[in-house]
């Protein structure tokens, strides 16, 4: 058993964050600037800015949000297309909660909701394949994004339709995966990063192993940590001692859930409905296979070969998401930041994802 | 066979009578004043409060309460924040046609039971029925009217820096206990609502203890919006210490499985109030002693007054200060 309430306690968190501060002050004696980190999922970066750990660390290390907010990352294109999805009669759309701000060229699935489309927000892909069993005269869509942690999930629910042989159920694919869109910041260069603190949720399905190629190609360090403040000021300080000491490692600091080769049930599950496919990422445009589509076999159950949507060219925005889940700027060197884009008026969907840069600084981050 | 509300029930005639006589006034009581077209009642004093609110809690029936208790205890709550002590009360009924009656009877003596436990009367009714998928099963509408006592009006214009703010208990039960009786989103927990008239509790501190500022009931919105709204209205600052903020633990749990923030979740049980605080200990020992109070807690104190725009701040745990705002738009379970 692992007693959870350890890792929120405000009193180690506090002694832990001082030992961090004064790690850091080493590091910027030895090397004259501020370590830069970054926070590679988009949870890590909402439990930094609720914490209050990013604001007291500001001084002492830099961290940046990576790409790894699964509404943020999706390319407008992708978004449109799954708003549309809503318009055509006799449909019923499934998502994520994430999903129903996201602004699309043209509306919300929030908006379509309220004008009388069925919308509905579901925690668990599967809670849709139930709600396809019980309405068989209509077409359940359920929007398929995310990462490692629930591409898995999207593919148990294939396995219940399969089973069930339901044929009015299908997912929407625009999944992503991390190692890719690493592997693409890395080469290109654009942002210097001392070390990765590297997400949970994704190791627990992927496995330690999986981020060893930042250590040995790479020659960057990274830690695997968890999401309470204790375990990201713990992870910090493994990455600030790796730094000190000149090491190179990928360390895993969230043991009691992650294993070297991560879960392989899932995997399994992974490998026999889906296969890697070319997808878009916002800002960064297609990235070789960085994600996962259904298999040609299993095509009945692909939205995106079932219904045909067609999508003009997004609407231009001077939204600047695309740089800001490349770690490239920060939601305030955005014009339209707390201006033009709140997340009652959003323009990009940084502003309205659980997990978005933009939305952190809003609700956590800003003094006025 | 399930006996049902039909159509006919609310067209005025045999069957509505009935359903008034068996129903309502066999829980409510008080039939004399059900002769007139309305009820007459005496006002005690000069000055009274009114407050009405429509429920439409979706399921009716959930731990701790249903949509009956509700309606009592949120009106009586409105009306005793505002340092009234709830009399009379009118509720009025929207159902949807094809209701179970006993499910209604089920509702209606909860109401009376609550109405009792609070004393007060309720007075003045009425009954709808409308077609299936009008409404969904049933709606309450209460109005509540309160006796304003001279002697113990609350008084927000003597808030001042050093302030303390006081909530009654644990924050977020209801909108948990909610969400787990949906059964949505996978969530399953033993939290129950807070559902509560507090009434006697806040009446026995604003009549025994001086310098209660003023009160609120953070229900919709959740402890977050409700003390936003106060430092707007009144121009203060307030500073919250976010690691004294008093939590079940199962709150806290599925918010963090779900993504929300217990400060914005609805409560309706618990009043948050502003005390001096040379007095603020006198107002702690006094809930602690009432079983509806026992968890409470200071949570902060105003950090300055008389501003232009007033603000929300919280202390974290890390000794960081973070402005909060009202709840943006609606709250959403998040992916992963």
């Amino acid at each position: 058993m692992v007693n959870m309430e350890v890792f929120s306690d405000p009193t180690i968190a506090r002694h832990l964050l001082e030992a961090v501060i004064q790690l850091a002050e080493r590091f910027k004696e030895e090397r004259g600037r501020i370590p830069v980190f970054m926070e590679v999922c988009g949870s890590h970066t909402m439990a930094f800015a609720k914490s209050g750990i990013k604001t007291r660390l500001k001084d002492h290390v830099g961290l940046i949000a990576g790409p790894g907010c699964p509404v943020c990352v999706t390319d407008q294109k992708s978004i449109d297309a799954m708003i549309q999805l809503s318009e055509a009669p006799n449909r019923i759309l499934c998502t994520f909660g994430d999903m129903m701000r996201v602004p699309g060229s043209k509306f919300t699935l929030m908006k379509a909701k309220t004008e009388g489309k069925d919308i509905r927000v579901v925690y668990s892909p599967l809670d849709s394949v139930k709600i396809a069993e019980e309405n068989p005269d209509k077409e359940v869509i359920f929007l398929g994004i995310g990462f490692e942690t629930t591409i898995p999930i999207l593919a148990l629910a294939i396995r219940e339709a399969e089973r069930k042989e339901l044929n009015n159920f299908t997912i929407w694919m625009t999944t992503k995966l991390v190692e890719p869109v690493l592997r693409v910041l890395l080469d290109s260069g654009e942002v210097k990063i001392d070390g990765f603190l590297l997400p949970g949720h994704v190791s627990i399905v992927i496995g330690k192993q999986s981020f060893n190629f930042l250590a040995e190609e790479y020659e960057t360090s990274g830690v695997i940590t968890g999401f309470e403040p204790v375990q990201l000021l713990s992870s910090m300080y493994k990455l600030l001692e790796l730094l000190l000491e000149k090491k190179i490692d990928i360390i895993n600091d969230y043991t009691y859930v992650v294993k070297e080769q991560g879960n392989l049930v899932a995997q399994d599950f992974l490998k026999h409905y889906l296969e890697p496919h070319d997808e878009e990422w916002r800002g960064m445009s297609a990235i070789p296979k960085s994600g996962l589509v259904l298999k040609e076999k299993y095509a009945q159950f692909d939205a995106k070969k079932k219904f045909k949507v067609v999508i003009e060219e997004p609407r231009k925005t001077k939204c600047r998401c695309g740089e800001i889940i490349r770690g490239l700027i920060t939601p305030e060197q955005c014009v339209l930041f707390n201006k033009g884009c709140t997340p009652t008026n959003p323009i990009g969907p940084c502003m309205v994802s659980t997990e978005g840069t933009c939305a952190a600084h809003y609700q956590y981050m800003r003094e006025e | 066979m399930v006996q049902r509300i039909s159509l006919a029930h609310g067209e005025g005639g045999e069957l509505t009578h009935q359903l008034i006589q068996n129903v309502f006034i066999k829980s409510f009581g008080h039939p004399e004043h059900a002769q007139l077209d309305s009820a007459i009642v005496t006002c005690p004093t000069q000055t009274i409060a009114v407050s009405t609110d429509s429920y439409v809690v979706k399921p009716i029936f959930f731990p701790g309460g249903n949509i009956g208790k509700l309606a009592i205890t949120g009106t009586v709550n409105d009306l005793a924040v505002s340092g009234a002590i709830p009399q009379v009360i009118t509720a009025a009924f929207i159902i949807e046609e094809g209701f179970q009656l006993n499910e209604l009877k089920k509702v209606v003596e909860s109401m009376a039971a609550e109405a009792e436990i609070a004393k007060v009367k309720i007075i003045a009714g009425d009954t709808k029925v409308v077609e299936k998928g009008s409404v969904e099963r049933l709606f309450i509408n209460t109005t509540g009217i309160g006796e304003i006592r001279q002697e113990h009006r609350i008084n927000p214009g003597a808030i001042q820096k050093g302030d303390c703010v006081i909530v009654s208990g644990t924050v977020g039960d209801h909108g948990i206990a909610i969400l787990s009786a949906r059964h949505e989103h996978g969530l399953f927990t033993d939290v129950e609502s807070d559902c509560a008239s507090l009434n006697h509790l806040i009446q026995e501190l604003v009549e025994k203890i001086d310098g209660i500022r003023i009160m609120r009931d953070p229900t919709r919105g959740g402890l977050a919006t409700t003390l936003v709204e106060l430092c707007e209205d009144f121009h203060f600052t307030v500073e919250l210490d976010e690691v004294s903020i008093p939590l079940r633990r199962d709150v806290q749990g599925a918010c963090d499985i779900l993504g929300f923030d217990p400060l914005y979740l609805a409560n309706e049980g618990k009043v948050v109030m502003i005390v001096d605080s040379k007095n603020a200990h006198k107002v702690l020992g006094m809930m602690k002693g009432n079983v509806l109070g026992e968890n409470a807690t200071i949570i902060g104190h105003i950090a300055s007054c008389d501003e232009q725009t007033g603000k929300l701040l919280l202390k974290t745990a890390m000794g960081t200060s973070r402005r909060l705002h009202r709840l943006a738009g609606m709250l959403l379970p998040r992916i992963c």
